[in-house]
């Protein structure tokens, strides 16, 4: 029983994107029954034709646009023209900070482009995101393990808790907002007279503050999904051995509910990597809480083409850090499952 | 056992995906001169559609049922977008990319005006399309030409008035030095002394602005080039830092938007305000407000008289791809006719663009900031005319902030908009 809890919720989030890469292969493989390969590949066509155009084109035209040059103001009519083809021009601007010259050529970015933010955008994601996740996977647990208990109102608690999960970011946000101002509720409660808003770190505070609120109730869900697959035996058996509660939590429920647990913090760090309407709004990106996601969205207003090529930096960032994450995680799924194997015996 | 490490980064890449593609959506290559367009449609006659933002108070529909039932072959249709500025900006790049021809007649944000008429989106109004702008104030009509050509006709318009508190100051102050003179009022009577719009967005650059050119000074020079090296824009932004640095404007003056330094005012909190004139109508009827029998109006101070206001308002004009645009050139002056300007301040309280309207008595008596919004107006300059806006109110927001908050000297901050806004223009 206890081996089956891993792969268990691994695999249903996974089956969404499936069928790219899988579809085809396994088609390919499956000669011996060729007959329902063909209908499988039938079945399979209209997902990928729809994949192909919803996100496969818009992906390949992004990346074929960060090579152009953004369109370029012809100083005798006062028109713009088409840039032509750029190289990779637009990505080593990005990365160097680098911006075009009045004489032609780059320099490097001066402070009020959007071209000098790129790496402390960087630096802000990585910051919202680790610092958010953190608190989210503590707090989260906590929550979930209260919830997993049978107690007079559980329902109820169940559902109170996910009210800030169903509240719009940009409606969250602009409470924050009001709750963050000089004269809000914030200063008033605890008596303070902190210019949340205005200066660096109380800002990034806020937004951490805000985006704990919102979504660590994902997180606890996330968990106590986990925590439900867990047999209510285990403990008793541990109980009889005489395990305390700690031990219990610490040799049961922590590996046990370890799969789901990775399942929602790598959840949890690529939506916290793309965060854009909450410091958007909240601080409109003012004092160092500029995300890369909000700097691609600036960008696009002033052009395009190097728009593209941020938004295709951002998304190998994101795949890195996925990626990295997937091979940590899918090392621990396999390790985990055999220590409990060993367990059992 | 493999099979959830095999699937994950599939599904990793799937959601990574969506994100990208969300962001690439909006391409769609080069721009390129509309010139042909330009040239096509001029006679055509028939049924438009007009896009505006939402319409909160019920301006637009009364008038197009108006115009609709005068002309039955050439209705116009109403589309209406959000009311966030940025979405209504980037639904009309969407549409004027797509060259959609079932984008007539077009309502424009006064900043956007240069950077739509430079892609070669928005139609000359000249020869065929001549709109007559002789009654309009001049700074309203400025807003909607560019390179020398009106690209947009005035619909609405809006500029800076100082509030004050006329229990406590009997006099409102002619200049920014006379301004912080009265401060030791404020301070006797223990409130903040003046309140703007300093947080870090679209309202900076508005108040940056209007203390470079009250100064004296301008962020671009008649060419477009940035021009903020002078000793008159270096006072302008030193006359906020100062300000700021003295606690002349409260410390959590660098927080206020429109509607926060409103309620700082109205609480009785401030001494001084600048912002728009719709405070007017709630400070003196919201039964909240402290301040409702205690509020005066006045232009907003400058170097040596009323200073110069930075600009608000929408402008109309026709797409190129239009193919009526005989008809969308006739509901343009409809949309601008001295009945309709008198209908956008009754319904909606939109300054108009008409400068007789604003000694209107029957105006006057329904809104009476007109004669001093008049003058605000009339000394305003349009905030910077320049296709690269977007690129060009960053840098202003960026370092002006920086430099109110005392992080930069004055100098570098200044210097830093200049070489951001030249990099701006040069392309890339």
């Amino acid at each position: 029983m206890a081996t089956e809890v891993g792969p268990t919720p691994v695999k249903a989030p996974a089956s969404g994107g499936a069928p790219i890469h899988h579809g085809p292969k396994g088609v390919g493989e499956d000669n011996k029954i060729l007959s329902q390969g063909k209908w499988a590949s039938w079945l399979l066509a209209p997902t990928i034709i729809a994949l192909a155009v919803v996100i496969i084109y818009p992906i390949i035209s992004a990346i074929v646009m960060s090579f152009q040059k953004d369109a370029g103001l012809d100083p005798a009519t006062g028109l713009f023209t088409a840039g032509g083809p750029a190289g990779v021009q637009n990505y080593v601007n990005w990365i160097a900070q680098q911006c075009s010259a009045p004489a032609g050529g780059t320099v490097a970015c001066p402070p009020g482009t959007l071209g000098a933010q790129f790496w402390s955008a960087t630096a802000t994601t990585f910051f919202f995101t680790v610092v958010t996740v953190a608190f989210e996977t503590v707090l989260g647990f906590w929550m979930a393990m209260i919830m997993a208990r049978a107690f007079k109102g559980r329902s109820l608690v169940r559902a109170a808790v996910l009210v800030p999960w169903a509240i719009p970011t940009a409606v969250t946000a602009k409470l924050w907002f009001f709750i963050f101002a000089f004269e809000g509720i914030a200063n008033k409660l605890f008596n303070t007279s902190i210019l949340w808003t205005g200066s660096e770190w109380p800002a990034k505070w806020a937004v951490v503050i805000a985006d704990v609120w919102k979504t660590t109730p994902f997180m606890a869900l996330l968990i106590l999904a986990g925590l439900q697959m867990i047999p209510a035996e285990v403990y008793e058996a541990a109980k009889v051995d005489g395990a305390t509660a700690w031990q219990r939590f610490r040799l049961i429920t922590l590996p046990l509910v370890k799969p789901a647990l990775m399942v929602a913090i790598l959840f949890r760090t690529l939506d916290a990597l793309r965060m854009f309407d909450l410091p958007y709004i909240l601080t409109g990106g003012a004092n160092n809480t500029t995300t890369l996601s909000i700097l691609v969205i600036n960008q696009i207003r002033q052009g395009f083409n190097a728009a593209a090529a941020l938004s295709t930096i951002t998304f190998i960032i994101i795949f890195l850090v996925a990626f990295i994450f997937v091979r940590f995680l899918g090392a621990n799924v396999v390790e985990q499952s055999g220590a409990t194997g060993k367990g059992k015996k | 056992m493999k099979t959830p490490k095999f699937l994950l980064p599939v599904a990793t890449a799937g959601v990574l995906a969506l994100t990208l593609s969300a962001c690439g959506g909006g391409g769609g290559g080069g721009t390129t001169a509309g010139g042909g367009d330009a040239e096509a449609g001029l006679d055509g006659r028939g049924p438009i559609t007009y896009v505006q933002g939402k319409d909160n108070s019920n301006v637009v529909r009364p008038l197009i049922a108006k115009w609709n039932a005068a002309h039955p072959n050439e209705k116009v249709t109403f589309k209406e977008q959000t009311d966030q500025a940025d979405q209504q900006h980037d639904d009309l790049v969407q549409h004027f990319q797509a060259k959609d021809a079932g984008y007539d007649v077009v309502d424009v944000d006064v900043v956007w005006t240069a950077e739509f008429a430079a892609k070669g989106w928005l139609q000359p109004l000249k020869d065929k399309m001549a709109f007559d702008t002789s009654a309009m104030l001049k700074p309203t009509v400025d807003s909607g030409t560019y390179k020398g050509t009106l690209y947009a006709a005035p619909q609405t318009s809006d500029g800076a008035l100082l509030y004050y508190r006329k229990d406590l100051v009997p006099t409102p102050p002619k200049t920014w030095d006379e301004m912080m003179s009265m401060c030791s009022i404020a301070k006797q009577n223990n409130i903040g002394c003046y309140g703007g719009q300093l947080s870090k967005y679209e309202g900076l650059t508005v108040n940056a602005s209007e203390a470079i050119n009250s100064a004296g000074g301008s962020v671009l020079d008649k060419d477009g080039k940035p021009s903020l090296n002078t000793a008159e824009a270096k006072a302008g932004l030193e006359n906020l830092a100062k300000a700021y640095a003295d606690g002349n404007i409260p410390k959590e003056g660098i927080t206020f938007q429109e509607e926060l330094s409103r309620q700082a005012f109205q609480s009785g909190k401030l001494l001084f305000l600048r912002n728009w004139p719709y405070v007017y109508n709630l400070a003196t009827t919201e039964g909240s407000s402290a301040v409702k029998d205690k509020l005066g109006i006045a232009p907003i101070p400058g170097k040596d008289g009323p200073g110069a206001s930075s600009l608000g308002g929408h402008n109309l004009a026709v797409s190129v791809y239009s193919k009526n645009k005989a008809t969308a050139l006739d509901f343009l002056k409809f949309m601008t006719s001295e009945e309709t300007e008198k209908f956008y301040a009754t319904q909606g309280s939109l300054a108009p663009v008409l400068g007789s309207l604003y000694t209107d008595a029957a105006l006057v008596k329904k809104l009476p900031y007109l004669p001093v919004l008049k003058t605000s107006i009339e000394n305003a300059v349009p905030r910077p005319v320049t296709p690269f806006y977007p690129a060009v109110t960053k840098a202003i927001q960026e370092n002006a902030y920086s430099a109110i908050k005392g992080e930069k000297p004055v100098d570098s901050a200044l210097s830093d908009m200049q070489k951001s806004i030249e990099s701006a223009g040069a392309g890339s």
